[in-house]
């Protein structure tokens, strides 16, 4: 056990060692880095081809690219969503599937049902009308604290789910087929077959989000978020006008659940109302949760697990969702913040590089 | 003239809807005494519920050996037999649910609140080593025997983390409840009686008229469903008001701290009231079971978000809330599908739901057991 423990201390000064050397880099140097590395994201969709990693990302069962759009980036956009709401504005939403749901239907109705938009001109659309529903529930029930905010969301996640389900003009239980898919871009295009042009689009979509996100995180509004997370009273006695922020928060994090849905919708060209179950808005909760909260790297590593992990382990199908409900026990119980907690600001802005592994844990 | 306007219908409706509603407020209970004393909402407390359920079953089958029947000829019991088989089922399901409840804040709760012991570290370093098993093998004998092998260190290296004794934020506690609930339902469904299938509890009980009052039949069950709630919460009510334990409970949901300082063994009385919570979801699983005579492994999950719907709109830490908020919610739920059809029962709720929070933010009785605020 010591052992382990001493290679746990190495993997972090291992870490405090790489980050020093990153800070120290030139320009160029780090450009190029970046550079890499969003283009390795992009090839993705071929890693499992790579002798050695590719038996550990490989998805028995399922077409490793399909799991990477269909799943992955799927989780990552909503729990890059929820993060805003749970994780940095401290907001318990227990329905976000019903923003996700709103922005998938919104697509279907526009571009099949009722319409024959194109895709793309349907993609704000939803994005807004998911903006809107988030400050129409919002509204009256920010105002509630905590975990009578939980149930409330709870309920509006059921009632987009059920009436949905009873509604003929939203193709009731039978759903909502022949959905428009996204324009064709030259060479590449979107297909019944193909999931990797989905793929490219999808992680667009999530660098263009990580990118307003975290705009948004660094700025006045973001600080008020993270004052209202740490303590409302204090917040709203500072100065800050807390039910404003709040609505912010529940509206753009519904405006990112929108547009997964969305993107969820021209990707599968059918959606129905047993895609949008109460138990996904708890595997989304899960996935900030388990990431780690407020932290926006959390986030998308805790969206990428409670994903790909199910899909990894497919061949105990019988029992993944057993050890999926173990894992979660113990990532709590050893790791209470989340895989990668948020970072913690302390009074003194200049901290040492030795105090890294204190401020990890 | 709508047929809900149809005065039988009307007290059908409402003879039905107290029975359900007994179900919610008994299952209430259990979150609003944990909401009261933790602040958390014990999000597994409904996996206690349908393990309630299938011990009542197993106490019926296996104990008593009531056979299963196919067609409505149920070997019906009457007299003495019948009230002794019936308090057997009954306490069968009380125990083994308050043993779960009690078992699940020891492992999933306990340790995050920063005071683990021996028997969470190793019940957990038990599951850590089950869950690695079976990503190599999957074989459930074999994945035992690595488990049973892997428990000893592990749980020693637990145990000393426990010794940091960090308290973990307030989520934490939450995804734990959600893990654990997924966990419980899941291995029910792989290993429980007639595994993911709908099962049918036997009967023992013959399900006729006992009145007719107002132009409606009244069947036996319904009223011992509804008496047998309200006994339970009067005897739980009085256990809260009257006893030393009863008062360790109030004085913790009112303040914590003090009340450790004052002498009041906190972790004690949390055990308490996990096992209250669980003989109150036991004793309504088994009122389940004889009304609806039907389990299933998921069975927790839907009841459970009502039940908490239901203490909410009671007010949440408050168990004259509960009851009052179960009762509404089950007569509500009636009155609303008989009104606008059956699919939009759930919507009903939270609607009514959300238009009580809109006047009363922390529901019709407000909270009394526990803080006005946090």
């Amino acid at each position: 056990m010591s052992q382990l423990l001493n290679l746990w201390k190495r993997f972090h000064s291992l870490k405090a060692d790489v980050q020093v050397r990153w800070k120290s880099m030139s320009r160029v140097q780090r450009l190029s880095g970046y550079v890499l590395a969003v283009l390795t994201l992009y090839l993705a969709p071929w890693w499992p081809k790579i002798p050695g990693i590719g038996w550990l990302v490989n998805t028995p069962g399922t077409q490793f690219s399909t799991v990477l759009n269909d799943q992955v980036i799927i989780f990552v956009l909503v729990a890059l969503g929820l993060n805003v709401v749970v994780g940095l504005a401290g907001l318990l939403d227990l329905g976000y599937v019903g923003f996700y749901a709103v922005g998938a239907y919104v697509v279907g109705v526009l571009t099949s049902q009722h319409a024959s938009l194109p895709w793309i001109v349907a993609l704000p659309i939803a994005v807004l009308v998911s903006m809107l529903v988030g400050v129409i529930l919002g509204t009256p029930t920010l105002r509630l604290r905590g975990d009578y905010l939980a149930i409330v969301t709870l309920g509006f996640g059921e009632i987009i789910r059920i009436s949905a389900k009873n509604l003929d003009w939203l193709g009731a239980s039978r759903g909502i087929s022949d959905i428009g898919k996204p324009p064709s871009i030259g060479p590449l295009k979107f297909g019944v077959l193909d999931p990797k042009p989905y793929y490219w689009l999808g992680l667009t979509l999530v660098f263009l989000v990580v990118f307003c996100l975290y705009r948004l995180e660094e700025s006045r509004v973001g600080r008020a978020w993270t004052a209202i997370r740490e303590d409302e009273d204090a917040a709203e006695l500072m100065g800050v006008n807390t039910f404003k922020f709040k609505l912010w928060a529940f509206a753009i994090g519904a405006a990112v659940g929108g547009l997964a849905g969305a993107h969820y919708a021209g990707k599968v060209g059918f959606i129905s109302p047993d895609n949008f179950p109460l138990q996904l808005s708890i595997l989304f909760l899960a996935a900030v949760v388990l990431g780690g909260s407020g932290n926006m790297t959390g986030a998308i590593l805790g969206g990428v697990m409670v994903a790909w992990l199910p899909e990894r382990f497919r061949n105990f199908t019988d029992k993944r969702v057993l050890v999926f409900g173990i894992a979660l026990v113990l990532v709590m119980v050893f790791r209470p913040e989340g895989l990668l907690p948020r970072r913690v600001r302390t009074k003194s802005p200049m901290k040492p590089a030795s105090d890294g592994q204190e401020v990890a844990q | 003239m709508p047929d809900w306007l149809i005065v039988r219908t009307f007290w059908d409706l409402t003879v039905t809807g107290l029975a359900l509603g007994s179900i919610y407020a008994l299952v209430a209970l259990g979150y609003t005494l944990v909401y009261g004393v933790l602040r958390l909402i014990n999000f597994a407390h409904s996996e206690i519920f349908m393990v309630g359920t299938f011990s009542a079953l197993i106490a019926s089958t296996q104990f008593l050996n009531i056979p299963m029947l196919e067609d409505g000829n149920y070997p019906y019991r009457t007299g003495g037999t019948l009230v002794l088989f019936l308090v057997f089922i009954l306490f069968a399901a009380m125990f083994i649910s308050g043993v779960g409840a009690v078992a699940l804040e020891r492992i999933a709760y306990r340790p995050l609140r920063g005071n683990g012991d021996a028997f969470g570290a190793i019940v957990l370093a038990f599951l850590t080593a089950f869950v690695v098993g079976l990503i190599f093998v999957n074989e459930t004998k074999a994945n035992l025997i690595i488990a049973c092998v892997g428990t000893a260190p592990i749980s020693y290296s637990y145990l000393r983390f426990f010794k940091r004794g960090k308290k973990a934020p307030r989520l934490a506690f939450l995804i734990s409840a959600i893990g654990a609930s997924t966990a419980i339902a899941e291995a029910v469904g792989i290993w429980g009686p007639n595994s993911r299938e709908q099962y049918q509890t036997p009967r023992i009980l013959e399900k006729k008229v006992l009145f007719s009052a107002l132009g409606t039949d009244v069947r036996v069950d319904y009223v011992i469903v509804i008496v047998g709630a309200l006994l339970m919460m009067i005897a739980l009510t009085l256990f809260v008001n009257k006893t030393k334990l009863g008062r360790g409970v109030r004085a913790v949901a009112q303040d914590a701290e003090t009340a450790r300082i004052l002498g009041v063994n906190v972790d004690l009385i949390i055990v308490v009231t996990f096992a209250l919570g669980g003989v109150m979801a036991g004793g309504a699983a088994m009122l389940f079971t004889m009304v609806y005579d039907q389990s299933r492994f998921n069975i927790g999950f839907v009841l459970g978000v009502k039940s908490f719907t239901a203490a909410v709109l009671g007010g949440i830490g408050n168990l004259k809330g509960a009851l009052l908020g179960g009762f509404m919610l089950g007569l509500v739920e009636n009155y609303g599908s008989a009104l606008f059809g059956g699919q939009w029962k759930d919507v009903i709720a939270f609607v009514v739901l959300l238009l009580v929070l809109m006047v009363r933010p922390t529901g019709i009785l407000g909270e009394s057991l526990g803080r006005a605020r946090v």
